[in-house]
């Protein structure tokens, strides 16, 4: 009975205190292996709650895809992130005080409040007690719930072309190879004949005329 | 030392708090807001997730799963609309986005 208890409030622990790190971290590398750190004790918790398939994902999801796509544009962006600090000591103040007025009243709502009695009766889809986390969520997600599950595919999809349109660009100075304007080229094109005056080369012919 | 349903909502309560704490304190490092936003949805799941596993229904997992990947397309298009910005301007800070003012 201690054990779950001690589990959940070192996960807890950890993942308020690397939360606050990801916040208040100088350098921001940092903020995002915080965040890393964060979201795993967020799984174990929801490990502690039986739900084995949301922290599978939250692992794979955030610490494999999210984290690692902040770290890269961080580390490709060259800026001076000490400079986009300035004013951190400025809003402190307030800030902190925006944030305990609103934490209170957070813990206000959930300390003073009790589940209706009745709750039991709107349960749409329980969790069946003979099958295993990932088997009761695909029992529902793909027959009861395979609208919100497309509409998330969607999501995605839309998400994947949006960020790839926005960060295509075609640079006109990289040169690439046109398979097409290869195979029309014509010996006329490429070779021309020039009558040298003796004693002067060809200093003066223009030399672009021969890049073509 | 029963662990309640108070106790996760309580975490939940924490997280987004320090999430918007950072929105306020990172008012010019768009990366940090970004993942300031992050907590914030992580705070959301984790209130889902308390919430399905002590009522016994399992669409609060379901419901997480759609946050998870919208979370994750908003990072992911957040991060490409950074990269195109500072390509035009060379630069991140949140109060230079003005051009549209009018």
């Amino acid at each position: 009975m201690i054990l779950p208890a001690l589990f959940f409030y070192l996960f807890a622990g950890v993942c308020v205190a690397s939360a606050a790190m990801v916040i208040s971290s100088r350098n921001p590398v940092h903020s995002v292996l915080f965040l890393i750190l964060a979201f795993v004790n967020a799984a174990g918790l929801f490990i502690l709650l039986g739900a084995e398939f949301i922290a599978m994902i939250l692992i794979v999801v955030y610490v494999g895809a999210v984290a690692v796509l902040f770290l890269f544009v961080i580390m490709m962006l060259d800026v001076d992130f000490a400079e986009l600090r300035e004013g951190f000591l400025e809003y402190l103040p307030f800030g902190l005080v925006i944030a305990a007025i609103f934490l209170l009243e957070l813990l206000l709502v959930v300390g003073g409040w009790t589940l209706n009695p009745t709750v039991t009766k709107s349960i749409t889809a329980a969790i069946p007690g003979d099958v295993s986390n990932t088997e009761a969520l695909g029992l529902v997600l793909y027959t009861k719930y395979i609208h919100y599950f497309q509409l998330a595919g969607m999501v995605l999809l839309v998400a994947m072309i949006g960020a790839i349109v926005l960060t295509l660009r075609h640079r006109a100075s990289v040169k690439r190879q046109d398979i097409n304007v290869q195979n029309a080229r014509t010996p006329e094109m490429a070779m021309g004949v020039r009558q040298v005056a003796s004693g002067q080369g060809l200093q003066d012919a223009d030399s672009a005329e021969w890049v073509k | 030392m029963t662990i309640g349903l108070g106790h996760y909502l309580a975490v939940g309560a924490i997280l987004f708090t320090l999430g918007t704490l950072g929105i306020f304190l990172n008012r010019k490092n768009i990366i940090i807001i970004l993942m300031s936003v992050e907590l914030i949805l992580l705070a959301v799941n984790i209130n889902l997730v308390a919430f399905s596993a002590f009522l016994g229904d399992i669409v609060g997992q379901v419901f997480t799963l759609l946050v998870l990947t919208v979370a994750a397309a908003e990072a992911a298009i957040g991060l490409a609309v950074l990269v195109v910005y500072y390509r035009n301007r060379g630069s991140i800070a949140v109060e230079d986005v003005n051009l549209m003012k009018g």
